[in-house]
């Protein structure tokens, strides 16, 4: 627990521990604003690259006097969505991630454990398979039920094995859920060739083809999951001592387990419904963000939000420029990057057992 | 997960006399032996009803006498050409599979460990996909490095992808958690390679490359079963003859050294013996999900072992494998491939185990 405010000198402290004390806060703060700053760079990168070429000046043009141009099409109709649609993606995967690494102590934990890409995936499977179409606007609502539900099951089978949400058998049944949902989506897939054609691509997680209403339903859920997670800062501290170390430091363990578990499902089923599974970042964000602003959530959740959105911004625009005629998905560019970090992670410390 | 479950159910608390023969020594043990025979039976049973069932009907009595060299020539073309490569195919990948499952689980202590985590399986889909997407002529050079098909494809990815997490997980010696973890971390930028092949491919190509990604027998032929047999008689004997290692290792590392293992060795030995099987499985069949998973722990309850018994896990997973196929083939009107039953069958079984034996596994 670290001082957070600045606290006023008193003549008993003396100038120099006021500004020992001072420091670490207010550097902290300076980080934050340099990562907003970074958001700010990744997101003004976003608007201006793309796999079609508009010049820097057209692009300002088209934001600052929006005509019936091209630039203004692609500026104004494609890439702000686009944009606004990485930022909502970023913030829910680094903060989801943040608060399930502290919920489960586990620096390994993956919001994508809950099972919650896996019942996404067979909803929207099965929304084209029985209406027949892929459709953006439709599919947003089918995975957000399905990820829902996905990952109430995997609660309740757990609360019926130990009575508690506790972590470990979670992550257990998240993986069995998992597969069985993972089981009838390829049923279904083998069956229909529409519904394989639509499931191959949104698995990889993609922000591309997704309009403005897929971003205004999913924005709520967002919302309601972060808030949850900045109320549940506190509590993660005390939950990293340990479980019986919060209670008796006075935190309700129950309802702190309770708003941590609702916020990941939230935010993942948001950002799973938005783009589709899109994986590492959940994982590798909190990693980046304990390493500069250390284990405090009051400082660690807003800075995974930030470095989630730069993470997916940044990979998404890396993808634009070199997939050279088509595009490669922020999806697999994050793995193909996050996975050597994970290993390096791996390597390189002697990590809790899950 | 920290613990060893495998372990917990104690040791023997009798010891009797065992039968050594050479470097195997075999402790006295009724009840595995009388298990293993009852499922050496069931196995027999499951593999002459697979080949009676299909689109011709013949009784077992009719397939014995097939196999055997009587019958007519129609019974003999039917049971010998086209349904005994597939009866053995399936036979011999839920043996591999079995053994490698029981053999990655005893030695990283670990109830969820399977052969997937050394990466061999995303290896294997990798390869197989790029074989299958990339073989399609799309692109002329890799039509020419890939012309040896899919089970090549398949096994060279397999054990590239092996090789590359064992080196990764190499530390001045390999430890099984740090092994899991290099294994995540590889094979997720394979599956993401493999996605982005699938996005990429005609549609075609990617029906193709789901139905190898679920794990199916309906390719199998004698030719693409020669291979497994060959890896099978040679890698199941010598993961018989690593128990007794494994069980040494049990007792934790130091003690393990202590009375003369060398647990560097050993690992190579058991690692490399689980990821040949396994990629001759994966090679033959596809990736057939979960019977790696579930066998051992069947196997361990049904024996009342302290750990999974290895030539039990094999014989179980022959069942499970044949008695899937059965059922994929027969229960729905079209077929459906067995690593879809092998999971649907898998998957709930664990979460029984969480919701039954949840101090097990926790621990």
């Amino acid at each position: 627990m670290t001082q957070t405010a600045a606290p006023a000198p008193t003549p008993a402290h003396g100038a120099a521990v006021a500004d020992r004390r001072r420091g670490p806060g207010r550097r902290r703060v300076g980080i934050l604003l340099g990562l907003v700053v970074a958001v700010a760079v990744t997101a003004a990168a976003s608007v201006a690259f793309g796999s079609n070429h508009v010049q820097f000046l057209r692009v300002f043009e088209a934001l600052l006097h929006p005509g019936d141009d091209e630039a203004t099409t692609i500026v104004q109709g494609v890439r702000i969505p686009r944009t606004i649609l990485g930022i909502v993606v970023g913030a829910c995967l680094g903060v989801a991630g943040a608060v399930m690494q502290g919920q489960t102590r586990n620096p390994l934990a993956d919001p994508g454990l809950f099972g919650v890409s896996a019942g996404a995936g067979l909803a929207v499977v099965i929304g084209v398979f029985v209406f027949g179409v892929a459709d953006t606007g439709l599919d947003v609502w089918l995975a957000l039920a399905g990820a829902l539900v996905a990952s109430v099951a995997v609660f309740s089978i757990t609360a019926a094995g130990s009575g508690t949400a506790s972590p470990v058998p979670l992550a257990l049944a998240g993986a069995a859920v998992s597969a069985l949902l993972d089981a009838f989506t390829s049923f279904i897939v083998l069956a229909d060739k529409d519904a394989l054609n639509a499931y191959r691509l949104w698995v990889v997680g993609s922000l591309s083809g997704r309009d403005a209403g897929v971003i205004s339903s999913v924005v709520p859920f967002a919302l309601a999951g972060l808030v949850l997670a900045f109320l549940n800062s506190r509590a993660l501290d005390n939950l990293g001592l340990g479980s019986d170390m919060a209670r008796s430091l006075g935190q309700n363990v129950l309802v702190a387990r309770i708003t941590g578990l609702a916020s990941i499902t939230l935010l993942t089923a948001a950002a799973t419904a938005a783009a589709g599974p899109v994986g590492f970042v959940g994982l590798v964000v909190p990693h980046l963000a304990r390493a500069i602003v250390g284990g405090s959530h009051r400082y660690l959740i807003p800075a995974s939000m930030l470095i989630g959105i730069a993470l997916v911004l940044g990979a998404d625009v890396v993808g634009r420029l070199i997939g050279g005629s088509g595009e490669v998905q922020v999806g697999i560019v994050l793995a193909v990057l996050g996975g050597p970090f994970f290993v390096a992670v791996a390597r390189r410390r002697s990590l809790v057992a899950l | 997960m920290s613990t060893s479950p495998v372990a917990v159910r104690g040791p023997d608390r009798n010891p009797r006399a065992g039968v050594v023969v050479g470097p195997i020594g075999l402790a006295w043990r009724p009840r595995l032996i009388a298990v293993t025979v009852v499922a050496l039976a069931a196995a027999l049973v499951l593999l002459v009803v697979s080949i009676g069932v299909g689109s011709v009907a013949l009784t077992p009595v009719d397939v014995v006498r097939a196999l055997t060299g009587g019958g007519t020539d129609l019974q003999r073309l039917i049971v010998l050409q086209l349904r005994l490569p597939r009866a053995l195919t399936g036979a011999l990948v839920g043996l591999v599979l079995g053994i490698a499952g029981a053999l990655t689980q005893t030695f990283t202590r670990n109830p969820l460990a399977t052969p997937d985590v050394i990466g061999v399986t995303s290896g294997a889909s990798a390869g197989a996909v790029a074989a299958i997407v990339l073989g399609g002529g799309t692109y002329s050079v890799s039509t020419l490095l890939l012309g040896g098909g899919i089970p090549v494809a398949a096994t060279l990815g397999a054990l590239i992808a092996a090789a590359l997490v064992y080196g990764l997980g190499w530390r001045g010696g390999v430890e099984s958690y740090r092994l899991i973890l290099v294994g995540i971390g590889v094979g997720s930028v394979l599956t993401a390679i493999t996605s982005y092949l699938l996005v990429r491919a005609q549609i075609s190509e990617a029906q193709q490359a789901t139905v190898w990604l679920v794990g199916s027998l309906s390719g199998a032929s004698w030719p693409s079963l020669w291979p497994l047999l060959a890896v099978a008689s040679v890698a199941v004997p010598l993961s018989i003859a690593t128990s007794t290692a494994l069980g040494l290792s049990q007792l934790g590392d130091e003690t393990a050294v202590g009375v003369g293992l060398s647990i560097q060795r050993h690992r190579l030995t058991v690692i490399a013996l689980a990821v040949v099987l396994t990629a001759a499985a994966v090679a033959a069949a596809g990736p057939v999900g979960f019977v790696a998973f579930v066998v051992p722990q069947v196997a361990l309850r049904v024996a009342a072992t302290s750990r999974p018994p290895i030539v039990l896990s094999g014989l179980v997973g022959t069942a499970l494998v044949l008695a899937a196929d059965l059922a994929g083939r027969t229960v729905f009107p079209g077929e459906v491939p067995v690593g879809l039953v092998t999971t649907v069958v898998g998957a709930p079984y664990l979460i029984w185990l969480l919701v039954r034996h949840r101090k097990e596994l926790v621990s």
